[in-house]
């Protein structure tokens, strides 16, 4: 009965983590009396489980995940969504706010979402034999119409926010923007100008390459200072 | 223009053409991570091969029909530049590299924990940029590690490395010329952990000990290319270990 | 590009029988693991080829054809006549046979039977030779596949060795650069008599010659080719499964066994 693994020990796949009466949590494997990892990550041990914080992956949606999306189709009754994930999702025309129970008539659903519009969705459903269902019936859902994107490995959108929201909480701040998080690794930064917005984008890109390091938050804090100096900041 | 001169691949000191023993690999050399639009890559230098090595997945099935219920769709090209090879190659996909193309992907599906997305595609692209003989082992070797830099899950990573015959001696890891002018060509691919061969080939002329030799030279070289695979992804991901409690860390989703 | 092939259209269930049984040491067809289906070699159905040879292997039935024609030989083999293999999975031997290029497991199959044929040398190239560096004889195998029921590669192994057995063309005399043909015929000039054994791994259990549902249930197989003197000359393992190194050593013993076997079959045929 061994745990292998430290705690924060890069891992990749194959390598041991555990012998014995484990649980294999998430991004490992069990494999006779062995737990295996089955990513590139850092090993977590949580109780009496076994778990891969993965580096790099694809966005797998679930269910009340609050994502960013495009809409790439508009169909007989609701739009399909890029939200980058081997899935597109469907947002179907009874789950937004302006619905109002009519016919959908499919130049009706161009008037609320035309195919290349953005939008922040939660996801209702998904399961192994479906594409995922969106909705935007809900507060701070709905179509997105300014702001910057910044497109990031889903992984790292935990490290993004912090500890308690502190990370996130800090890049407010210093940047004056509103930011939201879709879980599927795509964030939007409003604010009052875009030199704001890209400082924020700037500093997204910069924890998503730095994620594993100490210190980061005082590193993207000091770098967001040396950005504000040099612009116009919004009154 | 036939070649009369007999060269001699091993020398009175039991060395072959470029100096190496007969059990020597040639000097290997891994890079994880070296394209910024795949979602995983590898380069790797074996001997005089360069191979790039590039994953895109897993990601929605083009065309739909071919999307599997249960599990990803592994695809899989092995392709040679037209300045790979001694003589220009054709960019066309040779019935070679469509052979290759099969048995490397079927060399690698087996580590892929490919049921964990179903109805999507996982696309391997193997470029082969220097061609040195070996090149479908070490497209299997930097492929491997396209797979994990993508962050796919992976049961663990699969080496390749060859074996064959010189002069009547086994020997490991030929080079092109020894390739061209010996006896036999033993492709393998390994995954130890497991203790599994994925991928075996072999052409010329082996008697059953002789095989049997080649296979175990073969397996253990790609123990030890295992170990370099290991190390590359270390170097890629280096962590600097965190000493104190006051690290952000997001809390870990139980 | 090579894709992951759609699933075997064997229910769960009719998998499950196949793995019991074969678990049990016996298979569906009540054959030993080590058993060949029956087997029947014809020589020379096609008249008008160089050399011909169908083969019946159970259900099976495979025809190879030889034509053999004059072209210029290759740079870095002067004196050598040419050897080409080309597989067609015709529409008509299996209901998802498409007509159009050869795909991933035609392509395998033709070199995995050249490679047999060649690296056992098994034709004397060099006695193709009219004149070196300007003229050879070019040897064409092509394997036609009539009926897929399992084992292609073991079939047209042996229909194209069968054929280049058959094989027969004009003897010819060269004088001054120019070839003469005389009126006697000659057989092909032949010197090995490759034979592939392919084994299937079903669960833990390895057993020869795969019926269709054995090998729509298999997890890998490992073909081993064999000439006379016992040299395995060629090997492919295909399948997305894996082999121990232990039971690949145990499946060549078995391989250069069989094919003796089955080499003297073929071979008995021609006189």
């Amino acid at each position: 009965m061994t745990i292998f693994a430290e705690r924060k020990q890069l891992v990749g796949p194959g390598d041991v983590l555990a012998e014995g009466p484990y649980f294999a949590g998430e991004n490992t494997y069990r494999d006779g009396s062995k737990i295996f990892s089955s990513r590139v990550g850092m090993a977590e041990v949580v109780g009496n489980k076994l778990v891969v914080m993965p580096f790099k992956g694809a966005y797998i949606p679930r269910v009340d995940d609050i994502v960013l999306g495009r809409v790439t189709d508009i169909g007989m009754s609701g739009w399909q969504v890029d939200i980058c994930s081997p899935y597109p999702a469907m947002l179907p025309a009874s789950e937004t706010p302006m619905h109002r129970g009519r016919d959908s008539v499919r130049h009706d659903l161009r008037t609320i979402y035309g195919v290349g519009d953005l939008m922040i969705a939660q996801v209702i459903a998904f399961d192994r034999t479906r594409d995922p269902l969106l909705t935007t019936k809900g507060r701070g859902l709905g179509k997105v119409t300014s702001g910057l994107v910044a497109r990031i490995t889903p992984t790292k959108i935990p490290r993004m926010i912090g500890k308690k929201g502190s990370m996130i909480t800090m890049l407010k701040k210093e940047t004056g923007t509103d930011i939201i998080p879709g879980q599927n690794g795509v964030v939007l930064a409003t604010g009052r100008n875009p030199d704001q917005e890209r400082i924020a984008v700037e500093a997204i890109y910069m924890i998503e390459r730095e994620a594993h390091t100490t210190g980061l938050t005082d590193r993207v804090k000091a770098m967001i200072l040396e950005r504000m100096k040099g612009t116009k900041v919004g009154e | 223009m036939g070649n009369k001169e007999k060269v001699r691949l091993i020398d009175d000191n039991g060395l072959r053409v470029d100096g190496r023993r007969l059990d020597e690999l040639r000097p290997v050399k891994l890079e994880v991570g070296v394209l910024d639009k795949a979602d995983g890559s590898a380069y790797i230098e074996h001997g005089r091969n360069k191979i790039l090595a590039a994953v895109f997945g897993p990601r929605e099935a083009h065309p739909k029909h071919i999307a599997l219920a249960d599990r990803a769709v592994v695809r899989c090209r092995y392709h040679m530049a037209p300045f790979s090879t001694e003589e220009r190659k054709s960019p066309a996909p040779s019935r070679r590299e469509q052979e290759l193309s099969k048995v490397i992907r079927e060399s690698l599906e087996p580590s892929i924990m490919s049921e964990y997305f179903p109805r999507s595609t996982i696309d391997i692209f193997i470029e082969v940029l220097q061609a040195d003989a070996g090149t479908r082992c070490a497209g299997i070797t930097s492929a491997s590690l396209a797979l994990a830099d993508a962050g796919i899950p992976l049961r663990e990573l699969v080496a390749g490395c060859a074996a064959g015959k010189i002069e009547g001696k086994v020997v490991l890891d030929l080079s092109d010329v020894e390739d061209k002018k010996g006896d036999a060509d033993l492709p393998v691919a390994f995954m130890p952990k497991s203790n599994a061969v994925s991928l075996l080939q072999m052409d010329g002329s082996l008697n059953e000990d002789e095989f049997k030799q080649a296979l175990d030279m073969s397996v253990n070289a790609c123990r030890t290319i295992y170990e370099m695979q290991r190390d590359a992804l270390r170097r890629k991901y280096h962590v600097e270990r965190e000493e104190t409690e006051k690290d952000e860390v997001a809390e870990v989703n139980a | 590009m090579s894709a992951t092939h759609q699933p075997s259209p064997l229910a769960k269930l009719e998998q499950k029988t196949i793995n019991e049984i074969i678990l049990k040491g016996k298979r569906i067809d009540e054959r030993g693991p080590s058993d060949y289906r029956p087997l029947t070699i014809t020589l020379g159905p096609v008249e008008k080829a160089n050399g011909s040879a169908q083969v019946y292997l159970g259900k099976t039935k495979v025809l190879a054809g030889v034509k053999i024609q004059t072209g210029t030989p290759f740079e870095d083999t002067p004196n050598e006549g040419i050897l080409s293999v080309n597989a067609e999975f015709v529409p008509l031997a299996f209901p998802t046979f498409e007509a159009g290029p050869p795909d991933e497991n035609s392509i395998e199959l033709a070199r995995v039977v050249d490679r047999g044929i060649r690296e056992s040398k098994a034709i004397d190239l060099q006695k193709l030779c009219i004149e070196a560096g300007k003229k050879v004889f070019m040897v064409f195998v092509d394997i036609y596949i009539l009926d897929h029921d399992g084992n292609l590669i073991d079939a047209a192994g042996m229909a194209a060795l069968g054929a280049l057995v058959n094989s027969t063309m004009q003897e010819f005399e060269v004088k001054n650069g120019e070839i003469r043909y005389k009126d006697s015929k000659m057989a092909l000039p032949m010197q090995n008599y490759p034979v592939p054994i392919t084994s299937v791994k079903i669960g833990n259990s390895v057993v020869v010659d795969a019926c269709l549902e054995e090998e729509q249930v298999m997890s890998c197989r490992l073909t081993v080719t064999t000439g006379k003197n016992d040299d395995v000359c060629a090997m492919q393992k295909g399948g997305l499964g894996t082999f121990t190194p232990e039971e690949i050593k145990q499946i060549v013993s078995s391989a250069i066994q069989k094919s003796r076997d089955l080499r003297a079959q073929i071979v008995s045929k021609v006189n």
